[in-house]
């Protein structure tokens, strides 16, 4: 038996259900309202188990789901060497976001990484301590900072309302996710111009560490045929 | 092949105690250390890297990334002069990518502080690491560097304190130096998004643009924002590095040759590069002492940009020793780092030059022979 992992509720649910009864198979929810059950209609083999989008990447990781549909911006930071856990089996063109960074309108002096950088370290001369980035996605901004050489920062762990920060003095810039922008401009941030640090979308995700049988594999092989989508011959 | 932590401790105990037999006193270190020291030092990536923890009282520690930070620590705070100390323990890790490197391994180390003779403790520690791996039998490759005739140079260009600044900031930062300088010799063109900058800058006093700009937020203040608007119009009327300067640079970074070859090459250009003179001096003195501890230094490996890796504090005499595997880390590593003392030392500093051996990784090398 597939075991596949699909967001529990909202938007991400409605629109992975509608991607899947699209290419002629029926995700729905089963048995009483609230309550966590659902079925499959159209392939066989193949078990819905509902998840919350943020627990669907460690799930992958520890082999429990076989397939599963979350963020690209999930799987990526919460995954160490994502590519080697999982494989992106389709990309679904929907839960657009793009993880960014952000400063206050107010510097004049600052549109890209460059000044980013500058200005980090004027800060830390200026104040003794770094120049402090909240986020969420810790994994995701250092990695880029790093490989853009950016110095004399901190990350600032931010989990709700990241935009307030800069407000607030617990940080200086912020690095979230955003697909209109609108909450960065009530907050009077903008955005840096050169510092996209990734473009999420919601994607089908394959998990290596699952148990595949060869019945698993024979399902999987007419589950990709269904969705037109090309899948691991192993 | 299976790790033996009792061999790879064996190992690491017996490197320490050659060390020791050598001259060095054994120190200790602990292993939880408070966080913010290496936080500062390192910055972030330090984060990716070492193990964090919180205790109650203490607030943020760490996991021992390395013996370097407490044994200058102990050092600084009352160390007799001069000192050469020997060390041995594990060392802490985080591996991010899944290639197998362990993140809890053995290190065995020897630091010598002392303010006579630099040149002399550099040889020194080069060649007592060589001749205990030349002792387990191992065809392990050395590279030399030498990060203090590239600050040299970059402290010599004629350019702006500003630009200077900020290239010996990212000197452990080869992709960010490398655009630096292209930039500041003209070799890129000034991107899109600054020529814009500089426009908008051009439109009003910053103070002006501030309030333009929306509504004020944040710790930075207006006169910060107002300062660099100002730097970046001065920095924008700088003159491009002059071609000569700008290529003797680039030709320094990648600078590659037998350490003899190296120093006639450093001594040519020396004269249309006269800042560079002292370090290249330095480098010279280094070769005869490690000649005359035994050290072939008519093809003992020089890279001039070696050892200019992030999570780095050397800023002077770099080597490293590696096996045949590319895939492996260095089985040894080392260097000069003065300017740490200084920043650990609250005021006080002393030349120090240090190397550490990964002795779970010779251990297996080896086979386990002791």
């Amino acid at each position: 038996m597939i075991k596949i992992g699909v967001p529990s509720k909202g938007r991400l649910m409605e629109k992975t259900f509608d991607w899947f009864g699209a290419r002629g198979i029926t995700l729905r929810l089963a048995g009483a309202e609230r309550e966590y059950a659902a079925a499959v209609d159209g392939v066989e083999g193949v078990e819905l188990v509902l998840l919350s989008a943020g627990e669907i990447p460690r799930e992958l990781a520890a082999g429990r789901i076989h397939l599963g549909v979350t963020g690209s911006d999930l799987v990526r930071e919460k995954l160490a060497d994502w590519s080697r856990q999982v494989t992106e089996l389709a990309p679904l063109g929907f839960g657009h976001a793009d993880l960014i960074l952000a400063v206050p309108v107010a510097w004049i002096d600052v549109d890209t990484l460059d000044d980013l950088d500058a200005a980090a370290a004027a800060f830390r001369a200026t104040h003794g301590f770094r120049l402090r980035i909240a986020t969420k996605y810790h994994r995701l901004v250092r990695d880029f900072l790093t490989s853009h050489g950016v110095a004399d920062y901190q990350l600032i762990d931010s989990q709700g309302a990241t935009e307030g920060t800069v407000k607030n003095l617990t940080a200086e810039a912020i690095a979230d996710i955003t697909s209109s922008g609108e909450t960065l401009r009530a907050n009077h941030l903008k955005i840096l111009s050169d510092a996209l640090i990734h473009s999420s979308q919601a994607v089908l995700f394959l998990s290596h560490a699952a148990d595949w049988s060869d019945a698993d594999r024979a399902t999987l092989a007419a589950l990709g045929d269904k969705l037109n989508v090309t899948v691991p011959k192993t | 092949m299976m790790r033996s932590a009792g061999q790879e401790r064996a190992t690491s105990d017996r490197l320490a105690a050659w060390f020791v037999a050598k001259g060095a006193t054994r120190v200790e270190a602990d292993i939880l250390l408070p966080a913010e020291t290496l936080l500062d030092l390192y910055g972030e990536d330090i984060r990716a890297r070492a193990y964090m923890t919180v205790d109650p009282v203490q607030g943020e520690m760490m996991l021992r990334p390395d013996f370097t930070v407490p044994v200058v620590q102990q050092h600084m705070a009352g160390g007799a002069e001069p000192a050469t100390y020997a060390y041995s323990g594990p060392v802490f890790r985080k591996q991010d990518s899944a290639g197998g490197r362990p993140s809890e391994y053995h290190q065995a180390g020897i630091e010598i502080f002392r303010r006579d003779h630099p040149e002399d403790s550099d040889a020194q520690v080069f060649a007592l690491i060589a001749e205990v791996l030349g002792e387990a039998g191992l065809p392990l490759r050395p590279v030399t560097g030498d990060i203090g005739i590239l600050m040299a140079a970059v402290r010599g260009l004629e350019t702006s304190t500003r630009r200077k600044q900020a290239l010996l900031r990212h000197i452990w930062r080869p992709k960010r130096f490398r655009a630096l300088l292209d930039r500041f010799s003209g070799r890129a063109p000034v991107p899109k998004a600054r020529k814009d900058l500089l426009d908008r800058l051009a439109q009003g006093s910053p103070v002006d643009l501030i309030a333009q700009a929306g509504t004020f937020t944040g710790l930075r203040s207006e006169a910060e924002i107002a300062a660099r608007a100002e730097a970046l119009i001065e920095d924008a009327q700088t003159p491009p590095l002059r071609a000569p300067e700008a290529a003797l640079l680039y030709d320094l970074l990648s600078l590659q040759a037998p350490s003899r070859a190296a120093l006639d090459h450093l001594h040519g250009i020396a004269p249309m590069l006269p800042a560079i003179l002292p370090a290249v001096d330095r480098f010279a003195a280094r070769l005869d002492a490690l000649a005359a501890r035994g050290i072939d230094t008519d093809t003992l490996p020089f890279e001039a940009s070696h050892g200019r890796t992030s999570l780095e504090y050397y800023d002077g005499f770099v080597f490293s020793f590696h096996a045949e595997d590319p895939a492996l880390p260095p089985v040894a590593s080392g260097g000069r780092y003065d300017a740490l003392t200084a920043v650990l030392g609250q005021g006080r500093s002393i030349p120090a030059v240090g190397g550490v051996i990964r002795a779970g990784l010779l251990a297996r090398l080896t086979g386990g022979q002791p």
